[in-house]
């Protein structure tokens, strides 16, 4: 398999799971929290880095996850003692996390043989670097996202709709937003290294954003995001690859962008030049 | 069903205080249902009337108390019980139909990954038609009038097949056919021998609708059969001096206390 190929399918799996993942995330009103997570990624690598001393992929990803899952407790943790509104939360787990990542990342300069330069790949993605295994790693992710979505659809779907009429039915709410935390999190754990910090979250609600414009159906919704994920991928890396100056991190999302621009101005449903009333 | 065949209390609401941010929302509230019956819960803004409905529900920590239904605890008779939130409570602008919506009310019989098959379409298409929606299946919800809506939650609520109806306000803000379309359903609903508990505001209507009433102000000021409860004095005491309605209210009860 050619390496642009590579890449090409590798950027389309990953936009494929970020556009169902993002579609829960936003109807669930939790659209930033793929970028808290992204940025609370940071301080978990350098750290694994530092730990390591190689640019391990399994040691970086592990470092990441753990990273995440404490930045995701400190929110909750946030939410159940203090009155701190949501917004601000997120805002300040954020900040705390990234600047903590950035100081570690310092110091990991002065480590023998260490040099940033290979965790710049992490902050502003690298999909070219992208390897077989990489591959692999996204397919998983892709599988699982669309498994678990096409197995829970209903019960996501009444999370996200009514969460309280949810839970008078019995479902348990608390574990299905954990279950969507989870998925939003491998997404970006995974995506990280494709398309950077900042990017990955982009990705996550792009897609939902643009898909909304076009439908009232929430199966339509996810088909739709989860198409438009991978068509972003696809598109940017071939543009990144014709023109070798533009990083691809950014030629995706771009290429996101002008999706969501065409659907705000001509999306059937919600469209602005096409309102229906 | 097998637990209204043997005859057990309908609801016991057992010395069950709640409190958000410290502050006391329902105070020591006691209260037995022992038949099914139609019951409003009236008292002024603020006075824990949502929240009693959530605590028999189970959606809020009790501080102290304890609540059962059909002499069991909430979990253990959730299809039992059917929920009609306020309308505001959730986003219209979500990408749904009617006919998703009230399908959702037959998702806690299904559990969990089962997909609604034809009888609960089958099901789900009467309760839209017992509330006037039909023709209306597949319009986004955030097209349907104020109206419309609170019919949709209501049929929502039918979808479930329940024994108990728990409804927050389900008249808020609604037009005249909604209002009439909701108390004949109320009247189906009691000759099925159902219990239906109504979170209400409109006073006026009471004593003409509702067998029990509950006068609720963070602690139970009365509750108990219509004719005997629903008097200008408990009123005073739930009301304080917001007394203006209450006069209204007032008079209307000589005439139907009259046998």
């Amino acid at each position: 398999m050619s390496h642009t190929l590579l890449v090409i399918l590798g950027t389309a799996l990953l936009g494929l799971a970020a556009g169902i993942v993002g579609v829960l995330a936003m109807l669930r009103r939790q659209a930033l929290l793929g970028d808290v997570l992204a940025h609370a990624t940071l301080p978990g690598l350098a750290l694994a880095f530092l730990v390591v001393a190689s640019k391990q992929i399994e040691a970086l990803l592990l470092g990441a996850i753990v990273s995440c899952v404490a930045a995701a407790l400190t929110v909750w943790i946030l939410d159940r003692w203090t009155r701190l509104k949501a917004d601000a939360r997120l805002g300040l787990v954020l900040g705390v996390f990234f600047g903590t990542g950035m100081a570690v990342l310092g110091s990991v300069q002065d480590v023998p043989g260490g040099g940033q330069a290979g965790l710049e790949a992490y902050l502003f993605g690298k999909p070219a670097g992208m390897l077989q295994r990489d591959l692999v790693w996204l397919s998983v992710l892709a599988s699982v996202c669309l498994m678990l979505v096409v197995l829970c659809y209903k019960e996501f779907q009444l999370l996200t709709f009514d969460a309280t009429f949810a839970r008078a039915q019995g479902w348990p709410v608390q574990f299905l937003d954990v279950l969507l935390l989870g998925l939003v999190l491998l997404v970006v754990v995974i995506g990280l290294p494709v398309v950077g910090v900042v990017m990955v979250s982009a990705m996550l609600i792009l897609p939902a954003a643009t898909a909304r414009f076009w439908t009232n159906r929430l199966h339509l919704l996810l088909l739709l995001a989860g198409t438009l994920g991978a068509s972003m991928g696809v598109v940017g890396t071939l543009i990144s690859t014709h023109i070798p100056e533009l990083p691809a991190g950014p030629t995706i999302i771009l290429s996101g962008t002008v999706f969501f621009a065409l659907s705000l101005l001509f999306g059937a449903k919600r469209g602005l030049l096409i309102r229906r009333r | 069903m097998q637990a209204k065949a043997n005859g057990e209390t309908v609801l016991d609401v057992h010395d069950v205080t709640v409190a958000y941010d410290r502050q006391p929302v329902l105070w020591d509230v006691d209260w037995t249902l022992r038949e099914p019956a139609l019951v409003a819960i009236v008292g002024p803004n603020g006075a824990g009337k949502s929240t009693l409905l959530k605590a028999i529900l189970g959606l809020v920590p009790l501080l102290s108390g304890e609540v059962r239904l059909f002499g069991q605890p909430v979990s253990r008779v959730r299809p039992l019980v059917a929920y009609v939130p306020q309308r505001e409570s959730v986003d219209w602008d979500y990408p749904a139909t009617v006919f998703d919506v009230v399908l959702m009310g037959t998702y806690g019989r299904l559990g969990w990954f089962r997909r609604p098959g034809k009888a609960e379409r089958d099901l789900a298409r009467r309760c839209l038609e017992q509330l006037g929606l039909s023709g209306l299946e597949y319009r986004q919800i955030g097209e349907l009038s104020g109206g419309q809506q609170q019919r949709l939650f209501l049929a929502r609520a039918l979808a479930q097949q329940a024994e108990i109806y728990l409804m927050d306000e389900p008249l808020a803000g609604v037009d005249a056919a909604t209002e009439r379309v909701f108390w004949t359903l109320l009247q189906e609903l009691r000759q099925q021998n159902r219990t239906v508990i109504v979170v209400h505001h409109d006073l006026r209507s009471v004593p003409e609708r509702f067998e029990q009433v509950v006068l609720l102000n963070t602690r139970i000021i009365a509750s108990g059969p219509t004719q005997e409860v629903f008097t200008p004095e408990n009123l005073q005491r739930t009301y304080g001096g917001r007394l203006m309605i209450l006069e209204e209210a007032g008079q209307l009860l000589p005439r139907t206390r009259r046998p």
